[in-house]
């Protein structure tokens, strides 16, 4: 597990990625979120968002993660393990 | 890519819009997003019809499909290398050796599906090179290699398509060598959505596919506008001179000969190169006539301004001279001052941010696709000298008592003549490229011009000009179609503007109503359809004889129409 810190600072990351990539300020990312919960996530931004995040912190997703992560959290985890130094 | 969804999202109103028909046999969905969005970022709407996925046939073999239904102006197909290979692999060892030729059959059969009876153009996607090192090198030599029939078959659209004459190929391989297979191809990206190409490349193959419909729009560029100072040459010449400038072996002038090389490629294809530089002119032209390492000369440039007015006044006293459209120039200028001045003050210019390094520059202008072209003819090299002689009758003009006096003295004379086929490629260039004098804007590729040349229901005429300065080659072209036994409708009149105000356009009209009446038709119909570049045709109809019928028609009566004054005669 990231230390609090550390996921604090990626969720933020990934919550300015979440609004650009859905085009909605209102969204707040939690641990809990998923696609069930943004109207726009469907299969094609979420192709968009991979690539943004990947691109973001330097690293790749693969591909059982591409489409097996459940939930924002996850993502978290992965990134907290992968990301390029001085990217977080 | 995100960026470019959003523009495609947000397209303005009142752009020229292209209908844009995708299909493909891989995922199109973020492609079609970035093409768009990269049409609105250059300012034309693009119309996107997207099929579903893998859905090539069913759109060009079934005549009631969604595709038709659409009335595109092109057809994006879109085929990725993975469904090739996937096709190549279940092909028996025996068939390999003809696999191109087998899949180039398929595809020039969609084209001819698509073509049939319709104006649209094809824009074929050339397969991205994909080497499986089955064979290593040595599958270079070896005709049942994947590799060796994925050329081959690049090879066969590539000439099957300047058969075909609407179907353009889209090449990929320009960035995707650039930035190589790694950062533009994603294998889990295709397995997870069938991408054709990394998401991160996605806007670079939406680039290459927009500039060949901006160019099918007729919209490219024309004119490069370049200063001197360290952009053609190292080093300020009016402090070091001529000899102390860096060009050739000098200094880092071998940056500056690429460059200038580079330059006189694009003049050889047609591109007017000018001169706009904050000198004295006398100083400015010396490493032009006096230098032996300067590859281009005097002669190459249509037209030279060197003074110490601002930069912005005096590009658009190359526009006006050069009558061309403003958004058909471009400026390459070392230094960002001068740079922002003209973008401030005219925004439709393309300004490209030049790197520091004068070694980057030739590198950095070759990715940014500037040059796009959808036409090439033996005529385009010679442009420069057109324009040329045009200063020279300036001058003239200028030394004579009147101006009708002068046209008197140019001896000019014009062949009129029915479209025949060495014009083709002239005619159908002049179509996509006129925006101002073009009273319909209705756009022809070359195989649509032979078969209109073919029809006996058109009346065709060709005009070119000449006089004693020079040729202007073929600068006019008019299309009539049979409405009724006794009627022609003026479905097509371009002209280059660079022959306006020499009673050209009167010469024109006379012949129309002649060549009508020569074909037994008692009257004309002329058409003027507004769009936001044509204004200075809007009553060339009125002015020369037509009578107005309504908003957009003129009529005339071939049997009493009274015919222009005009200083040009028949050779």
């Amino acid at each position: 597990m990231a230390s609090q810190d550390t996921e604090a600072r990626i969720t933020e990351k990934l919550n300015e990625i979440f609004r650009f990539v859905f085009d909605d300020e209102s969204i707040e990312v939690s641990r809990k979120t998923s696609a069930a919960d943004i109207e726009a996530w469907d299969s094609l931004t979420h192709i968009t968002l991979i690539s943004e995040v990947e691109d973001t912190f330097g690293m790749k997703f693969f591909m059982k993660e591409v489409v097996g992560m459940k939930n924002v959290g996850e993502m978290i985890d992965i990134i907290a393990q992968r990301a390029k130094p001085g990217r977080i | 890519m995100a960026k470019l969804t959003k523009l495609a999202d947000q397209a303005p109103e009142g752009l020229p819009t292209y209908r844009l028909a995708v299909i493909g046999d891989c995922a199109t969905q973020h492609i079609s997003k970035a093409i768009k969005g990269t049409g609105v970022s250059r300012g034309v709407s693009i119309e996107i019809l997207d099929t579903d996925y893998d859905q090539i046939l069913a759109q060009t073999g079934d005549p009631g499909s969604e595709l038709y239904a659409f009335a595109p102006d092109g057809v994006l197909i879109m085929m990725c290398t993975e469904k090739l290979y996937d096709r190549f692999t279940h092909t028996p060892a025996e068939a390999r050796e003809s696999f191109a030729e087998t899949e180039f059959g398929w595809i020039s059969d969609r084209w001819a599906e698509l073509s049939d009876g319709r104006k649209v153009s094809i824009i074929q996607s050339l397969f991205t090179e994909y080497d499986d090192r089955i064979f290593g090198s040595f599958a270079s030599r070896l005709p049942s290699s994947f590799i060796y029939q994925l050329r081959r078959l690049n090879m066969l659209i590539s000439d099957g398509a300047a058969k075909a004459k609407k179907v353009y190929p889209a090449d990929f391989s320009f960035f995707t060598q650039k930035y190589g297979t790694d950062a533009v191809k994603s294998s889990k990206m295709y397995a997870v959505a069938k991408l054709p190409f990394a998401p991160g490349a996605i806007p670079e193959a939406a680039a290459v596919v927009t500039d060949i419909i901006l160019a099918l729009m007729g919209r490219s560029l024309k004119c490069i506008v370049l200063d001197l100072d360290n952009t053609l040459w190292g080093g300020v010449v009016g402090d070091c001179g001529t000899e102390g400038i860096q060009i050739g072996d000098y200094g880092i002038g071998k940056a500056f000969t690429a460059f200038q090389t580079w330059l006189l490629e694009l003049k050889k294809r047609g591109m007017l190169l000018a001169v706009c530089s904050k000198n004295d002119e006398d100083k400015a032209k010396d490493p032009f006539i006096n230098h032996p390492d300067m590859v281009l000369k005097l002669e190459d440039f249509a037209i030279f301004v060197a003074n110490w007015e601002p930069k912005p006044e005096n590009i658009k006293l190359i526009r006006e001279t050069l009558n061309i459209g403003m958004d058909s120039l471009v400026f390459i200028d070392d230094n960002p001052f001068e740079r922002n001045s003209v973008r401030a003050m005219i925004p439709e210019i393309t300004v490209p941010e030049m790197p520091e390094d004068p070694a980057d520059y030739v590198d950095f202008l070759r990715s940014e696709g500037l040059f796009e072209a959808v036409s090439f003819s033996a005529e385009d090299s010679g442009r420069t000298d057109m324009y040329r002689s045009e200063a020279g009758r300036v001058m003239a003009a200028k030394a004579c008592g009147s101006y009708s006096e002068y046209l008197a003295g140019l001896e000019m004379k014009a062949e009129a003549k029915p479209f025949s086929s060495f014009w083709f490629p002239r005619i159908a260039q002049l179509s996509q490229r006129s925006n101002q004098f073009n009273l319909r804007t209705v756009r022809y590729t070359e195989g649509e011009i032979a078969d209109i040349a073919a029809d006996p229901d058109c009346v065709t005429l060709y005009f070119t000009l000449s006089d004693r300065f020079g040729d202007s080659g073929l600068i006019s072209a008019v299309i009539m179609k049979k409405l009724d036994a006794d009627t022609l409708f003026v479905d097509t009149w371009i002209m280059s503007c660079r022959v306006l105000k020499r009673t050209m356009e009167e010469f024109i009209v006379n012949r129309m109503i002649s060549a009508a009446a020569a074909a037994g038709y008692k009257k004309v119909i002329g058409e003027y359809l507004k769009t936001p570049k044509n204004g200075m045709v809007a009553d060339i109809y009125g002015r020369l004889g037509f009578t107005r019928v309504s908003d957009t028609r003129f009529e005339a009566d071939t049997g009493s129409f009274k015919f222009n004054e005009s200083f040009i005669s028949e050779s």
